[in-house]
């Protein structure tokens, strides 16, 4: 898939030669078999588990097997706002996530050539926060931004906002977390794509009367496309089904609720495991139709 | 952006140009120009700031001081894609994810000028790789690329084209071929080709002009058989081609002629030919110009005879025999003899003299490293 653009070169493509398809096969056994255990079973299940109808004996959490589409009717028409949130956050976190991540790789894997140590130490730092645990990172966030932080005290005595007002629980608050948590993910195929950059095609660009800007839409841009491929979908892909950022413990209030909060409080707390289920169905099926869209219209179908 | 395009390209002239890096300077107060319509080539080892001179005329590197006039126009405050120049990279820089004919299209579509894609059809015809206006530069072979790199810049007909060692990566057969195409197509559009290479058989073979680089400046520049005939420095001497160097005081002057004394031996040079005429100086000869004796030939003033040595060496090449010869007190000497077949059969460790025509001695304006004025 789209990964295939992180780290490897799309240089050249090796005709690899008829061997024993057997060794082949012995090759690729761990794989299929960790696949089917630890992805095509859950997916199975929980397919099964969103046409559950609930048990006879009526008891809360209990469901027997049944084929109830309905319940897709039901969660979609329910969570139409909240699914229809959860995309809109995840496509302004990941574009704002693209246009800071693009000159930031673009530094450290264009400008920092000439010193590979700031540049290993630049790349450290992008993955730095990942040494602490994502919970107690957004909970910070949540500290920081509390109405008694620093940060809410200045700019309510600047009068910036009424004291009424809070940020967190906006959808600022969590676009701003999703972006944060996940921007390592669009930094680092960007800089393996522009670290192996020619600069050299720049010069021949302005060589060819092509302005600075112009060089950089038909020969910068085009030859990031890989990085910007892969970034785009590793961040799109989590935020969309994200169910710590909204959350009303972390940066969210009820009016931030994205699908993976819905499903994370029909699972837990509601215990209706077929609307959680046909939420999480329809969810992957919107991603999927989503990113083959994208990639086909992106003209790098070879990534597919 | 007004690029004015001449068809048949432009002059260049290079002012007091000058360029520092940190550390050091590649180009100390290089003064240079190039007729419309010339092909000239910059020849010297790396780092002798060929490179940086054409960086300088593309704009892509900017000068410390000086100034670059292109058809009399001074370009050196404008940007790269500001300028009537294009260049053949030696790394040939197509864009990987164009196709050959988009890669020679580019420029025409950044002027907008009408029908690009027959336009660099044209051009790609004429470095005759048509066929391959589809494919993309991956699939090209280094000499490919190398064409394709060539019609890129060419199609723009700019005033001026750059060469930035664009034969350097080819093996020596296609170097050849290739040189021999350069040669006829820059006949063919009349463009002004401005050429960097260490390679001075290249040079030699192509250009109208040659500049011999030496440590950010021009040491010698002229027709290529001019140089060759006249090294006026000890470094064009070796670097062009190989030489004899003797070096002595003036021991006798007449009125047409210069000599020093080396190891016993008279060492002439006509005054025409010699760039220094006082003190300690150093005359030159061409191995190829000298021919060895058995005996000492005792011939008149119009030969200068150095000798007996010893045969050192023999080396076959092919077209002619090398013999170095160790003469005492003078040094060694190499004599090239043409393989004809009518040189005297000579083996190691015999005594000879070597001569060579007196108008064939060059003096140069100054001494080979190691021989500084005291």
């Amino acid at each position: 898939m789209a990964f295939a653009a992180f780290g490897s070169s799309p240089a050249k493509e090796h005709k690899s030669p008829t061997k024993s398809s057997k060794i082949v096969l012995a090759l690729l056994m761990p794989g299929l078999v960790y696949l089917g255990l630890f992805f095509f079973t859950p997916l199975f299940s929980l397919v099964v588990t969103s046409l559950e109808v609930p048990a006879a004996s009526g008891g809360i959490g209990e469901y027997e097997y049944g084929f109830a589409w309905e319940n897709y009717v039901t969660a979609f028409t329910t969570y139409l706002p909240q699914i229809l949130r959860s995309f809109m956050y995840a496509t302004i976190a990941t574009v704002i996530a693209l246009l800071i991540s693009y000159p930031l790789a673009y530094f450290i894997g264009v400008k920092l050539r000439t010193r590979p140590l700031l540049q290993r130490l630049m790349l450290v730092l992008v993955i730095a926060p990942f040494f602490i645990s994502f919970l107690l990172r957004t909970i910070a966030w949540k500290q920081i931004f509390s109405d008694g932080g620093a940060i809410m005290q200045t700019i309510y005595s600047l009068g910036l906002m009424d004291k009424s007002e809070h940020f967190l629980g906006t959808d600022a608050a969590v676009i701003f977390g999703l972006t944060y948590n996940f921007i390592p993910f669009m930094t680092l195929p960007l800089f393996t794509t522009l670290e192996r950059f020619d600069v050299r095609l720049l010069e021949a660009g302005s060589d060819l009367y092509a302005s600075p800007a112009k060089v950089f839409r038909k020969v910068t841009l085009p030859l990031s496309m890989p990085g910007i491929i892969s970034g785009t979908l590793l961040v799109f892909i989590p935020i969309a089904g994200d169910y710590v950022n909204a959350g009303q413990n972390f940066l969210g209030s009820s009016k931030t609720s994205m699908i993976g909060t819905i499903v994370d409080s029909e699972f837990l707390q509601t215990q209706d495991y077929p609307i959680a289920s046909s939420l999480s169905v329809m969810l992957m099926a919107v991603i999927v139709a989503l990113v083959g869209l994208y990639v086909r219209s992106s003209g790098t179908d070879d990534l597919l | 952006m007004a690029i004015d395009f001449k068809p048949t390209g432009a002059d260049l002239e290079l002012v007091n140009v000058r360029k520092d890096f940190p550390g050091f300077t590649a180009l100390q107060d290089m003064d240079l120009h190039i007729p419309a319509g010339e092909f000239f080539a910059l020849l010297g080892p790396s780092g002798c700031g060929k490179t940086t001179t054409l960086r300088i005329v593309a704009g892509l590197e900017e000068p410390t001081a000086g100034q670059v006039l292109i058809g009399g126009k001074d370009v050196t405050a404008t940007k790269p894609h500001e300028r009537p120049v294009n260049t053949v990279f030696q790394s040939y820089a197509l864009f990987p994810h164009m196709t050959i004919l988009e890669n020679v299209a580019f420029g025409l579509r950044q002027r907008k000028i009408e029908d690009p894609l027959k336009k660099a059809m044209d051009a790609l015809n004429l470095v005759e790789l048509g066929y391959a206006a589809e494919r993309r530069p991956q699939q090209l072979s280094g000499g490919q690329q190398q064409r394709v790199a060539l019609a890129r810049a060419l199609v723009n007909r700019p005033a001026l084209l750059l060469l930035d060692e664009p034969l350097g990566a080819l093996d020596l057969k296609l170097r050849r071929q290739m040189q021999i195409e350069l040669k006829a197509i820059q006949m063919e559009v009349g463009l002004t080709f401005l050429h960097v290479t260490h390679d001075q058989e290249e040079a030699m073979d192509m250009a109208d002009t040659v500049a011999v680089m030496n440590k950010g400046h021009i040491e010698q520049m002229g027709a290529p058989e001019a140089l060759y005939e006249r090294p006026k420095t000890a470094f064009v001497s070796k670097f062009l081609g190989q030489s004899n160097l003797f070096v002595g005081s003036i021991a006798d002057s007449s009125a047409s002629s210069l000599s020093i004394e080396v190891g016993g031996h008279k060492i002439t040079v006509p005054k025409d030919r010699a760039e220094k005429q006082t003190g300690k100086i150093c005359i030159g000869v061409r191995p190829e110009k000298t021919t060895f004796h058995r005996t000492n030939p005792k011939l008149g003033s119009d030969h200068v005879v150095v000798g007996p040595g010893e045969i050192i060496d023999i080396r076959f090449t092919g077209v002619s025999n090398q013999y170095l010869i160790d003469i005492p007190n003078v040094g060694e000497v190499t004599v090239f003899a043409q393989n004809v077949g009518i040189s005297p059969v000579i083996e190691l460790g015999e005594q000879v003299w070597v001569s060579w025509k007196v108008e064939h001695s060059f003096g140069l304006s100054d001494l080979p490293a190691g021989n500084e004025d005291e």
